[in-house]
């Protein structure tokens, strides 16, 4: 084991592949020179050169369109958008094209091409650099979607994502680039798609928790434990898409009663679908209704105090927790900023 | 006019020129008889710009098309019984009854496929281009797109990208002289095609695209500069389509007589004229090519008809590529589909026996399902 940065792990996870698989190439807006914006190509076009790591201009769709070419015939892309947000100047190429043509054209082809991005609020970046929209591509059928929380799941959905042959969209969190934790030592420290992570066991309450939220819901885990005396059971699926659907349902199964935290909106969000999943398949376990914890339907606003009310913290997780124990107000979504009942 | 290629060359071409023709007057047929479905965009009239360009490629080449796409099939070598099996929704089609009109694909053939949405293909061309020079391999990638593809944002990034990386590809506008119903100079500022990539460092070069010599000799030229110079070279081939732009098209937007001036001009019998004329054939051997293509157009409706739908059981497969230890939750499939499926649908009698075995019980968490309706209507068209 080792110690390191969230975007250390990434940084080692391209370099193990790029060094593993010729195929493997980078391409993306200032990755190269620059060092990545969020620095996590930091290194590696001093490495591997302008063949393998590619800076590109500003043309979002054309640069997914590349990898999805490029994937097509024989080449394993990686391309980073700078934050999730531009990635909607490549919806086209993602949805349309790259989760589409594996079946469009029955199989002949595949489309083994990872589309890196940073989500989440909490730099003051306003409301076209800060939102979480893994939903949107949760929505898509054909797409893979991680969602990785440490850095230790960081490095292996990355390198598992290159290795994968349909086309990945990876989310990873600008806040969680600076985070510390501990990687498994090797070339194949391989995190599989499809399996859920406890973060944490207990038999009170199931608190799912997506991207950054994992660690925000363990958190607020502990303060139940210490504040309450609640044992809550914290979950991180890690993949959207294939979702650890089973281990979810087990542990609500065990628990009878589940939250699901997010930071994204709450109108068709990953929550309202697992909600639904959580509904059709366990309803006679369940002993509350499901709750879910999201962040506030507004655009992300600049000012930090208005902020850091639009997305969940701690507080909201463990309300939204008690409320699934007839303990305090019940049967709501908690929206960050405590509008609950808008949706 | 550039010399003829040698006999059997020119007799190819004018046969697959010939091909292309009956095949998509067949499939006008076949669409007003709603043996297929969806949109139908004919390419008839921009045979020469299709035969002249492709036959400027190697075997090795990519080929990337739009959602006008039948005659790229075809004039790649895919067997026009696979190309009207998709027409025809049937396994057997060149996308397994998948893709349709606009999304045919043969990848043994390097045709990289049909596209449906305007200006997608380019960066994908750009990226194919990409692997070929990655590779180390010769290989070029003649990308076409229509006129008003070039108003499209990917037509700017994408050239940008392919002259600032010295990609091989050979852009390719097709200017039929119309987006959909919108005529060139109501949709493009410039309408010298050609120029529009100076200015992102992509030089042009014109062709006659109903001139099927004319237009393999520019295009041959453009696929030998972008193939020994890796940079990227635009076409732009002046056509007309005779039909309209898809079966759905009144033809508002333009008059008969545009229409008959340039059906005067049409590439097929120009060109059988001058093979006529220069002793590569005679009257007799043009009608024997006709005749045969017929057989050949017949036999591919004889084959769509007899070719199978998908099963109801394939409806899941090849949504992902699935390995072995593939695992957890991929496609929400419901309870209530499950149990359709256990029902053959009427008409589908020689469907293979329903059963789950072939679907990954990764995909097969059932779900209790709520109602579920299908509208099959004909589409109005809308893009």
């Amino acid at each position: 084991m080792a110690q390191m940065r969230y975007r250390e792990a990434l940084n080692a996870g391209l370099r193990e592949e790029l060094t593993r698989d010729e195929r493997v190439i980078l391409i993306g807006e200032d990755i190269g020179v620059f060092g990545g914006a969020f620095k996590v190509t930091s290194g590696l076009l001093e490495e591997f050169g302008e063949r393998r790591v590619r800076d590109t201009p500003i043309s979002e769709n054309t640069i997914v369109g590349v990898g999805v070419g490029a994937a097509m015939t024989g080449l394993r892309p990686v391309v980073e958008l700078m934050t999730i947000n531009f990635s909607l100047l490549a919806f086209d190429q993602i949805v349309n094209h790259a989760a589409h043509i594996h079946y469009m054209f029955g199989g002949q082809v595949n489309v083994p091409l990872v589309v890196r991005m940073p989500q989440g609020a909490g730099h003051q970046l306003g409301p076209t650099h800060s939102h979480c929209l893994e939903a949107l591509f949760l929505h898509v059928p054909g797409l893979l979607v991680a969602v990785p929380a440490t850095a230790a799941d960081a490095k292996g959905l990355l390198k598992t994502a290159i290795r994968d042959e349909n086309p990945v969209i990876f989310i990873e969190h600008e806040s969680l680039y600076a985070v510390r934790g501990e990687v498994p030592d090797g070339d194949e420290h391989l995190v599989p798609f499809g399996l859920a992570r406890t973060v944490r066991e207990g038999s009170d309450v199931t608190i799912v928790g997506i991207s950054r939220m994992a660690l925000t819901a363990e958190r607020a885990a502990q303060t139940l434990a210490d504040d309450h005396g609640v044992h809550a059971e914290v979950i991180d699926p890690r993949t959207l898409r294939p979702l650890d659907l089973d281990t979810i349902l087990a542990s609500v199964r065990r628990t009878n009663r589940c939250v699901i935290v997010e930071e994204g909106w709450p109108h068709g969000g990953v929550g309202a679908n697992l909600a639904a999943l959580i509904g059709e398949q366990a309803f006679d376990d369940l002993d509350a209704p499901v709750q879910r914890v999201t962040g506030a339907d507004v655009p992300m606003p600049y000012a930090k105090p208005l902020e850091d009310i639009a997305y969940p913290h701690e507080p909201q997780i463990v309300r939204a927790a008690l409320s699934t124990l007839s303990r305090g107000a019940a049967d709501a979504t908690h929206h960050a900023a405590g509008n609950a009942g808008a949706a | 006019m550039p010399d003829l290629p040698e006999p059997d060359r020119a007799r190819e071409w004018l046969a697959t020129m010939m091909l292309i023709r009956r095949f998509e007057e067949r499939a006008g047929e076949m669409y007003a008889r709603a043996r297929i479905g969806g949109f139908l965009h004919l390419s008839i009239g921009e045979e020469a710009t299709i035969v002249g360009s492709a036959r400027a490629l190697r075997e090795s080449d990519y080929l990337i098309s739009t959602y006008r796409s039948h005659g790229h099939a075809l004039v790649r070598g895919t067997p026009p019984e696979n190309v009207m099996a998709e027409l025809f929704g049937r396994v057997d089609g060149c996308s397994h009854g998948r893709g349709g009109s606009m999304h045919m694909f043969d990848l043994a053939r390097r045709f990289m496929g049909g596209y449906g949405i305007v200006g997608g293909n380019l960066p994908i061309a750009a990226g194919i281009a990409l692997a070929s020079d990655y590779q180390g391999t010769e290989d070029i990638t003649l990308c076409t797109f229509g006129d008003g593809a070039s108003n499209q944002g990917t037509f700017g990034e994408t050239l940008n990208l392919a002259a600032l990386w010295r990609l091989p590809v050979v852009f390719m506008v097709t200017n039929n002289q119309f987006g959909m119903g919108t005529a060139l100079r109501r949709h493009s500022a410039v309408t010298d095609l050609q120029r529009k990539g100076e200015s992102l460092g992509v030089p042009g070069m014109r062709c006659d695209g109903m001139d099927v010599l004319e237009t393999h000799a520019v295009v041959a030229e453009a696929v030998r500069r972008v193939r020994e110079d890796r940079r990227p070279v635009l076409v732009e081939a002046v056509t007309y389509r005779f039909r309209g732009h898809s079966m759905a098209d009144p033809e508002q937007y333009r008059t008969k007589e545009e229409v008959a001036h340039w059906r005067t001009r049409d590439p097929i019998p120009a060109f059988a004229a001058a093979l006529i004329d220069q002793g590569v054939i005679d009257e007799a051997e043009r009608e024997r090519i006709d005749a045969e293509t017929q057989a050949r157009v017949d036999a591919a409706v004889e084959f769509a008809e007899a070719s199978p739908f998908p099963a109801p059981e394939s409806l899941y497969d090849d949504v992902y590529a699935l390995a072995d230890q593939a695992r957890g939750l991929y496609s929400l499939e419901t309870a209530r589909e499950r149990a359709d499926r256990s029902q053959p649908p009427a008409g589908s009698g020689d469907a293979p026996p329903p059963g789950d075995s072939e679907i990954p019980e990764q995909l097969t968490h059932a779900l209790a399902a709520g109602e579920d309706s299908h509208d099959h209507e004909q589409p109005e068209e809308a893009s």
